[in-house]
């Protein structure tokens, strides 16, 4: 398929705009522009054409089955993004006095306590615009809280799992922190033989998903908080398993402090093929003088903007947050009421009996119960067969499927990171399990078919390793290299590691 | 209530085949002493025309746009938003889809990166640029983490007359960053690159605006010149609507080029979500933050797209990354893509232009009406500072009474211009608006 740019023909356009009798303003020769941008010449309907096309050679949820592990990807519901564009939100300035936002003001306030009420603790901060930012604040909210306390030179060491996202560590070193981590017992919790040897009075705190990213809760929870407490250390929950949990157990009743919440997991904020997302944080009283600034709080039958936070670590991303954002995930809690129990309740199920329908078919690396999801391993295939997880996954996309997360987390060889979610119907789950036992016999059978696929897709497997070594990042216009002239020669992809 | 799937007699099929008698069981793992023993204490739940009802209730508190004359910028722009744009994102295949990672079934999304990429590096001049940041601010404590690293040097200096709430962001990554931030004070609305200059001597990187928080053109050739000279790099931040009409940072030495994507295809919507940009000049690629999207081949030999340059990210280098970042602004920055195509580089000419010629007609307008140009020297490009002669929260107040925002009040971040505000004109203003403005503002 064309690039828009190569769609271009010059002097064509699209948008008119309005032309007012107006003597034109003069830039100064050194400062006005010399070479125009090239964006595309093009007329609207092929605008419109390009993007369909575009949209058509892409997957969503939208499209079908995602059960992209640690990505929550549930259904989105439409009247979210009707009231997003609600005028009286889509068309408010960040800059309005209060008097003028007080509806903005009020919906943030609900969300913030909907969040606190989930976390169980104590205050919130929505200005996070992501997971990852959320964990950063977390952080800087330690450095603030033991600077506060005359520690901070002392505790310069977080801790994190070997099974953690890979955001945990990098926000470790972004937020200049040394990072420790910890090993994972054989039940698939956090070894804490290992723990206590680790933790000692550097210890600024731990970084914990719970479910971990093997879907399993961590049975010792409650002593793993303690080993922290007493060492004075604090406890930071990387919210992205918090579907599996909502109403069940609160990450503050667990001996957390602060808690991210990926609002465009849990909370179904669409997350756009890369993003808008929400990264709200929640802590306990002690840290809630270091939350970013403005804070919004409720006088009476007001709300305002709150900026004397004299130990407040600052801003961490403009204005007040996505609050496009927060509408989505505000209706979406609205959606349940008290009765978001039961959404968390059945994202564990579904999740629980896909397991169930797969376990006898590839390998379980933990057997137990899962929460909102599992972890599959493609090593007897690939021993057997030499077909990887990678095959598998390329595989599902010709059954329809969008792959799970494969190689990841990193303690599972040939990891199948699987999550159902709630939004699911028992059609669907069965279709995708009738699919991976239908794939693993097709490993024995006819293993070509699987190291070929996938077959039905607009594009076959692509060659990430000639991406990275050329670094063709922009269309080079009349220069433009056409690589499709060489010959594809790698077919081992870079990386492929999720979430 | 809800979104859920599964009938009574699905989760009792579901329950045996499990081989568990009830959906509790299956979290007997939950320890006892952590289980949450009550109800939810949440508002209730809300069937769909309930939920509209209450939302369309807290959406008419608000006085937005369509309701008040708005001249309100400082960052955040009412610029039009093209239908095409919303047609666009509310395709499902886009909006519901997750980040890349799986190419095959991604083709839609990763070429529109590719395409958002090569958009933004004509309109910077550079050669690189990320698929979006979260905003105009933290793409800014982005690019002093890869001038740090680029450099060695630990100090930033960034202008005074850069907009505030990037300072603010960069102040707040910068302790842990490991950075010191030196800002440079504006003369008249400018900076002078003599005093930049001495500022200058040990930085990782220089950060200006261009055009500044009072909408004033910068000398930015001779600040980027200025961070060259240094051995520091230069970081401009841009306004991706005035690169129509003002020079591409590129093409002036600069090194880094950053910034606020909102006024190219997003709604105001109270400040988010929109997205931030950050490109670069080549060899900073390796040190780029967020994802990158690259072009190369399928088995067959066809084209195609895919995300590159992994092993700079977090889900690979974990803590060598370069940057902490997954989910980013993807689908804001598509809006700016399908806005900017839809504009054409003629189309990005005029929108400049009309800003400029609505711009010098209201600064006309006030001047006529009595009132004073903070900077009457410099050249503005969308925005510019007015005395009101009184306090200006009182004089923006009593404006609202009459139905006009006039703009932001400059003394909330700057000591002694507690009479300024600044007044924002987009295309979307007309000169009768502008007219009303200085009905509204009037001395005399």
């Amino acid at each position: 398929m064309k690039l828009i740019f190569e769609k271009s023909q010059a002097g064509r356009r699209a948008g008119e705009l309005p032309r007012y009798e107006l003597p034109s303003a003069g830039v100064p020769e050194e400062l006005r522009r010399r070479e125009a941008p090239r964006l595309p010449e093009i007329a609207e309907p092929e605008i419109v054409r390009h993007f369909t096309e575009l949209s058509s050679r892409n997957f969503g949820i939208d499209t079908g089955f995602y059960p992209l592990g640690s990505c929550t990807m549930k259904y989105n519901p439409r009247v979210n993004e009707r009231l997003a564009m609600l005028p009286g939100f889509r068309d408010l300035h960040p800059h309005q006095e209060e008097d003028a936002i007080q509806g903005a003001l009020e919906l943030m306030w609900r969300l913030q306590e909907a969040l606190i009420e989930v976390s169980g603790l104590h205050a919130c901060s929505l200005q996070p615009a992501a997971g990852s930012q959320g964990e950063l604040t977390g952080l800087m909210l330690m450095r603030a809280y033991f600077a506060d306390r005359g520690e901070a030179d002392r505790r310069d060491t977080i801790i994190t799992a070997d099974t953690a996202h890979g955001t945990n560590p990098a926000s470790v070193t972004m937020a200049g922190y040394k990072l420790a981590k910890v090993d994972t017992d054989a039940r698939g919790n956090i070894n804490l033989d290992h723990l206590r040897e680790l933790v000692d009075e550097r210890t600024a705190g731990l970084m914990l998903t719970n479910p971990s990213t093997l879907g399993l809760f961590d049975e010792h929870i409650e002593e793993i908080a303690g080993i922290f407490h007493n060492a004075g250390a604090l406890l930071y929950y990387d919210g992205a398993n918090l579907n599996a949990v909502c109403g069940i157990s609160r990450p503050g009743d667990m001996g957390f402090d602060i808690v991210h919440i990926n609002l465009h997991k849990t909370f179904s904020q669409p997350h756009g093929g890369g993003g808008p997302g929400g990264g709200p944080i929640v802590v306990r009283d002690r840290l809630e003088p270091f939350l970013p600034v403005p804070a919004v709080v409720q006088e009476g039958e007001r709300f305002r903007l709150d900026y004397d936070r004299p130990k407040s670590i600052g801003k961490v991303r403009g204005f007040t947050g996505p609050f496009g954002v927060f509408v989505r995930s505000y209706a979406y809690i609205r959606s349940y009421g008290p009765r978001l129990r039961e959404m968390s309740e059945t994202a564990v199920l579904n999740a629980n009996y896909l397991l169930a329908r797969l376990r006898e078919v590839y390998d379980l690396p933990y057997d137990r119960l899962c929460m909102h999801e599992f972890v599959l391993s493609a090593r007897t295939l690939k021993r057997e067969h030499g077909i990887s997880a990678l095959d598998v996954a390329k595989r599902l996309m010709d059954y329809g499927f969008h792959p799970p997360t494969i190689y990841f987390p990193l303690v599972v060889a040939e990891a199948l990171m699987i999550e159902p979610t709630e939004t699911e119907a028992k059609e669907t789950l069965d279709a995708f399990a009738d699919a991976m036992i239908a794939i693993a016999r097709e490993a024995r059978e006819d293993p070509e078919v699987l190291r070929d696929a996938p077959h039905y897709r607009p594009v076959r497997r692509l060659d990430e390793v000639k991406a990275a070594k050329r670094a063709i990042v922009k269309y080079g216009f009349e220069e433009h290299l056409d690589l499709g002239d060489e010959p594809a020669q790698s077919r081992q992809l870079e990386a492929q590691r999720g979430a | 209530m809800g979104y859920l799937s599964l009938t009574e007699r699905d989760r009792e099929e579901m329950l045996a085949v499990i081989g568990v008698a009830s959906v509790e069981e299956l979290f007997r793992d939950i320890p006892e002493g952590v289980r949450f023993g009550r109800e939810l204490d949440l508002e209730p739940a809300l069937a769909e025309q309930e939920l509209s009802r209450q939302l369309e209730e807290l959406a008419a508190r608000n006085v937005d746009t369509s309701k008040e004359l708005s001249f309100l910028g400082a960052g955040m722009y009412d610029h039009y938003v093209p239908a095409v744009v919303d047609t666009v994102l509310q395709r499902g295949e886009l909006l519901t889809a997750y980040t890349p990672y799986q190419p095959e079934m991604s083709q839609g999304v990763l070429q529109a990166i590719f395409e958002y990429q090569t958009a933004i590096c004509e309109l910077t001049g550079m050669d690189v640029s990320n698929a979006s940041g979260y905003d105009g601010t933290t793409v800014a404590a982005d690019a002093c983490y890869v001038a740090k690293h680029a450099t060695g040097r630990t100090n930033v200096v960034i202008t005074e007359a850069t907009n505030p709430q990037v300072r603010q962001v960069v102040k707040t990554y910068a302790p842990g960053f490991g950075l010191e931030i030196v800002e440079v004070p504006h003369r008249g609305g400018m900076t002078d690159p003599g005093e930049l200059r001495r500022a200058a001597a040990e930085a990782a990187c220089v950060i200006f605006q261009q055009p500044n928080f009072f909408g004033c053109l910068e000398p930015a050739p001779d600040l980027a010149a200025v961070a060259n000279d240094a051995g520091a790099i230069a970081v401009a931040h841009v306004d991706p609507i005035s690169l129509g009409v003002l020079e591409a940072p590129g093409a002036y030495g600069c090194g880094i080029a950053i910034g606020e994507g909102q006024s190219a295809g997003n709604y105001q919507s109270f400040a988010g979500p929109h997205y931030g940009f950050l490109a670069a000049r080549n060899e900073f690629i390796r040190r780029m933050p967020g994802r990158i999207v690259g072009e190369t081949v399928d088995t067959a030999g066809e084209r195609g797209y895919v995300l590159t340059l992994q092993t700079r990210e977090q889900h690979i280098r974990r803590e060598k990354a370069t940057s902490n970042i997954t989910t980013n602004q993807t689908l804001l920055a598509l809006a700016g893509l399908v806005h900017l195509s839809w504009l054409g580089p003629q189309g990005l000419k005029e929108v400049g232009e009309t800003c400029m010629s609505l711009g010098e007609y209201a600064k006309g307008r006030l001047v006529d009406a009595g009132l004073e140009l903070l900077f009457p020297e410099r050249t503005t490009f969308k925005e510019f500072a007015v005395r009101v002669g009184r306090n200006a929260k009182e004089a923006i107040h009593d404006a609202r009474a009459q139905g006009v925002h006039p703009g932001y009040a400059l003394g909330r971040d700057y000591e002694g211009l507690d009479d300024a505000v600044l007044v924002a004109v987009t295309e979307r203003r007309t000169p009768g608006d502008i007219d009303r403005l200085a009905e509204v503002l009037a001395r005399r």
